[in-house]
């Protein structure tokens, strides 16, 4: 399926990306749009790619053919941090938080990027780093109060049960107010109960600060609730874009997923 | 009491006239605190009267008429303690709902109380309204307090809480006069609340309270306890249930003290360090938590820090109870307990959120006497509380220096006491009920022409003169010599010992006393473990010699604790045996609250009890079912002793 260039809604085209480690293809000839406000996941098995196309739209991998276009612009080479400045925000498939940080200060590092007072002014906390740390302060008890964390406020985020811990690192990506948000697997590991509160934070996330939410999930039932369009990786290849209910039914992603028999 | 006071005793029997006093006395006090966003908020009794006032207007502007009845349901929040005067004021009734309660529950109080207007903490009470809205042709409103998530909800009958009040705004600056006219409407013999009370069996009824019931029991209380408007409570219990109704909403509105709101009902325990509150209510299964926690916590720490808290926990234990009582105490141990004060005791209380507590509250279930001494030795004053919603909460309680860790007390201030001849509590008070809504019949069942009102349990005065609640008067039997035989006492005061997790008394109609005991596997196979006692699971460990005898110890002791009551002693446990499985509700043996099927378990196990009845038969094998927990059905063989123990 073509890429629709043409759309004026397009937040992120990625276009005819390659990348290789090596002699090893990760990603061939990736093609794909994801547009505004939109909920698209990347699925496909194992070793597919899915985690190196994320890598590659935020900047971490630096692919060796092909171009993405991010709001508008376009761009070879972006370092994560650039792609931080610019709006896109990730969680990781395991866990990267700071283990010993309480939930509070772990989600108030999101908001690193917002502060603007040098670090003489913060060291002091006086004038305008108390200010500023005050306005941060309220947009992560903000994140806080929606992410209904509360109690686990003052708490080290070593000591609290994954699947919490995968809340507060949501917390963190939200606190940078992205436009894109990147997540790494955001169910692995959950139980049901927790995979039910998880969807409808990625909903209310969606619908609320009308962010643009890419997602990588092994649970098909959560994917096909809740992306709008998504794409099937096999062996770095794109191999079926559609939405749901196309994909469900495409005999390719089928034999990939359940694997075909090979005659000689 | 001076003249001036009845005056102003008569003058203010409502709710919102109590409201409108402060507002004035103390406008500038805090009337409530709600932690948002990590921040307490305040709001001053003048700042109430101002919330109150728009948000009636503003129900008033949506056509509220008096009679009306308005829902409130959802966790303790200002805005809902407010929506409840609201109504008051305009001679409205609110009925609070149970909010954890599924939209199936909810519909029989709403159906019955004939609900109009609903006011909801969040999206998901909302929810539920919708889903049962199409049976409940009454239900006109239902107004929001939390926005998060209501944005495309576009019915015309769902009102944002801020924008009522808003419109109230308008209402009130065309209509100066509506607000003081409307509260001055309503006397102290008016209908001021509904409160459904759970109902164990059928469906629940709806106990109409007046403004008196309300203000009179709140006055005695505030009277006995010499509360004043300096307090600070922290309400964190269900607003439908009667406690929070005189604890954090009557007595504040009478005496004027400040009412704080959790931020949720997963930060209550930070929540209470913050706060600090003067007067706190919780029923034993908190104490119980909050002291299993202590003790945990205590395992992990250092040597020094175990050692001290040992010492100066066994020092609490022999004096601080005394010392709280104000009975005579030997200078060395008054100087030794103030130094564990400042080492354990102080740190201690703060820790708990309880260093501020003058007066604490404990009801609704017999607690264990061990929980209770270890909060009265830190010197926390704990006492306990026997209440009911037809009450309006007081029946007893125990007045100061007269603490008992297994009565309820004297009868409360303005309550009269009687026992029936078979020891049924019947009570007669101003907080008695007005009548069960649209429930004549059971109304008459409960309380007679003369306002006495049946209490359904059983009990009788001890030496002091102490009311002891012993069971449900239905359940309680007489034996064959005439004795009372009360189960459920006898099994609580075992299952107060930390390796009997259930046990099953019978008595009734018998010769002698005899019970099924089921051990806690954790803390028997804890104490096993440390005695290097192997053992394959549950079947074996119960079946143990050394298992019995350290059961033997709990019931001896119990034993003698019947003893002391003329009335009980015939009724101490002869013989008894140690089930080979745990009751369990999957085989329905208890209720999913952990309540005790007694039918169920004397069909099933008629066999042993038999056995138990004969004292011929030192041990009876048994076969029976069991489900596990993946659902599959299973027999368990075994073959268990039968112990005799001696009685006092």
């Amino acid at each position: 399926m073509p890429a629709e260039n043409n759309r004026d809604d397009i937040l992120l085209s990625v276009d005819h990306i390659s990348l290789s480690f090596g002699g090893v293809r990760a990603l061939e000839d990736i093609n794909f749009d994801i547009r505004q406000k939109e909920i698209f996941a990347i699925i496909g098995p194992n070793g597919a790619g899915k985690t190196s196309m994320l890598n590659v739209i935020n900047g971490f991998y630096h692919p060796q053919q092909g171009e993405i276009q991010f709001k508008g612009l376009h761009r070879k080479q972006m370092r994560p941090h650039e792609a931080a400045v610019q709006g896109i925000a990730r969680t990781f498939q395991n866990v990267a938080l700071f283990k010993g940080m309480s939930t509070l200060n772990n989600i108030m590092s999101g908001r690193n990027l917002k502060m603007k007072s040098n670090l003489f002014w913060q060291a002091l906390y006086y004038g305008p780093a108390r200010k500023e740390e005050m306005e941060n302060r309220e947009v992560v008890e903000d994140i806080i109060d929606f992410l209904e964390i509360q109690s686990i406020r003052r708490t080290p985020v070593g000591k609290l049960p994954y699947g919490l811990q995968k809340r507060v690192e949501l917390g963190r990506a939200l606190a940078m107010e992205p436009e894109l948000l990147l997540l790494d697997e955001p169910m692995a590991g959950m139980n049901i109960e927790e995979k039910q509160d998880m969807c409808r934070f990625i909903l209310d996330i969606n619908e609320q600060y009308g962010t643009t939410i890419v997602l990588i999930e092994h649970d098909m039932g959560v994917v096909m609730d809740l992306s709008e369009r998504l794409i099937v990786l096999d062996y770095g290849r794109k191999i079926a874009e559609g939405t749901p209910d196309e994909i469900r039914g495409n005999q390719k992603v089928i034999d990939a997923y359940l694997g075909v028999a090979h005659t000689n | 009491m001076t003249e001036d006071d009845v005056k102003k005793d008569n003058a203010f029997d409502t709710i919102p006239k109590l409201m409108l006093y402060h507002s004035k006395q103390r406008g500038q006090s805090p009337a409530n605190r709600q932690k948002e966003l990590g921040i307490w908020k305040s709001w001053t009794w003048a700042e109430v009267a101002d919330e109150v006032s728009n948000l009636a207007c503003g129900l008033a502007s949506l056509g509220f008429q008096r009679g009306d009845k308005l829902a409130v349901i959802g966790n303790n929040r200002p805005r809902l303690y407010w929506s409840m005067v609201a109504t008051q004021v305009l001679g409205g009734i609110p009925v609070p709902l149970y909010q954890d309660s599924v939209a199936e529950e909810m519909l029989y109080v709403l159906e019955n109380a004939d609900v109009k207007y609903a006011i909801v903490q969040n999206q998901e009470q909302t929810d539920k309204l919708l889903e049962i809205k199409d049976r409940l042709p009454n239900l006109e409103h239902i107004c929001y307090e939390e926005p998060r998530g209501m944005r495309n909800y576009s019915q015309d009958y769902i009102h944002y809480y801020k924008d009522i009040q808003k419109s109230g705004e308008t209402f009130r600056s065309e209509n100066p006069d509506f607000f003081l006219s409307e509260i001055e409407k309503s006397h102290g013999s008016d209908i001021a609340i509904f409160l459904y009370t759970s109902g164990t069996t059928g469906n629940p009824k709806g106990v109409v309270l007046t403004f008196d019931n309300l203000i009179i029991s709140s006055r005695n209380g505030i009277k006995f306890d010499s509360l004043t408007c300096e307090e600070e409570v922290l309400a964190y219990l269900p607003m439908a249930w009667v406690g929070d109704n005189i604890f954090s909403f009557g007595q504040a509105y009478v005496a004027g003290f400040c009412v704080n709101c959790p931020e949720n009902s997963e930060t209550v325990t930070t929540d209470l360090k913050e706060i600090g509150p003067t007067y706190y209510f919780a029923p034993p299964a908190i104490y119980e938590n909050v002291l299993t926690k202590v003790m945990i916590r205590m395992e992990d720490a250092g040597r020094i820090k175990r050692i001290m808290f040992k010492y100066f926990m066994d020092l609490a234990k022999s004096v601080g109870i005394k010392i709280l009582d104000g009975k005579p105490v030997s200078i060395k141990d008054r100087l030794l307990y103030s130094a564990g004060n400042l080492l354990v005791y102080g740190p201690l209380r703060n820790n708990l959120g309880l260093s501020r507590t003058r007066l604490a509250y404990t009801a609704g279930e017999a607690i264990g006497p061990e929980i209770f001494e270890f909060f009265r030795s830190l010197g926390i004053n704990i006492k306990q509380l026997y209440g009911q919603t037809e009450a309006t909460v007081f029946v007893c309680a125990q007045p100061d220096g007269e603490v008992k860790a297994d009565t309820v007390g004297k009868a409360y201030p303005g309550v009269e006491l009687r026992l029936s001849e078979e020891n049924e509590v019947f009570y007669r008070s101003p907080g008695v009920f007005h009548s069960y809504y649209k429930s004549p019949e059971s109304t008459a069942e409960t309380k007679d022409s003369d306002g006495w009102v049946a209490t359904g349990d059983a009990g009788f005065y001890d030496e002091d003169g102490h009311l002891k609640i012993i069971d449900r008067a239905k359940d309680v039997g007489q034996m064959k010599d005439g004795t009372m035989f009360a189960p459920k006492y006898i099994e609580n005061k075992l299952k107060f010992f930390p390796y009997i997790k259930e046990v099953v008394a019978f008595g009734n109609e018998k010769v002698f006393a005899s019970a099924l005991i089921c051990i806690d596997i954790e803390a028997v196979g804890n104490w096993a473990e440390r005695r290097n006692l192997a053992y394959s699971g549950y079947t074996d460990l119960s079946a143990r010699e050394e298992v019995y005898d350290l059961v033997q110890e709990c019931v001896k002791t119990v034993n003698t604790d019947l003893a002391r009551d003329e009335k009980l002693r015939g009724s101490q446990i002869k013989r008894y045996l140690l089930l080979h499985k745990e009751l369990d509700a999957d085989d329905g043996e208890i209720t999913r609250t952990r309540k005790v099927r007694r039918r169920i378990i004397a069909d099933k196990y008629g066999e042993l009890i038999e056995a138990l009845d004969d004292p011929q038969q030192t041990h009876r094998e048994i076969e029976s079912q069991m489900t596990f927990e993946d659902g599959r059905v299973g027999n368990v063989q075994a073959d268990l002793q039968i112990r005799e123990v001696t009685m006092d």
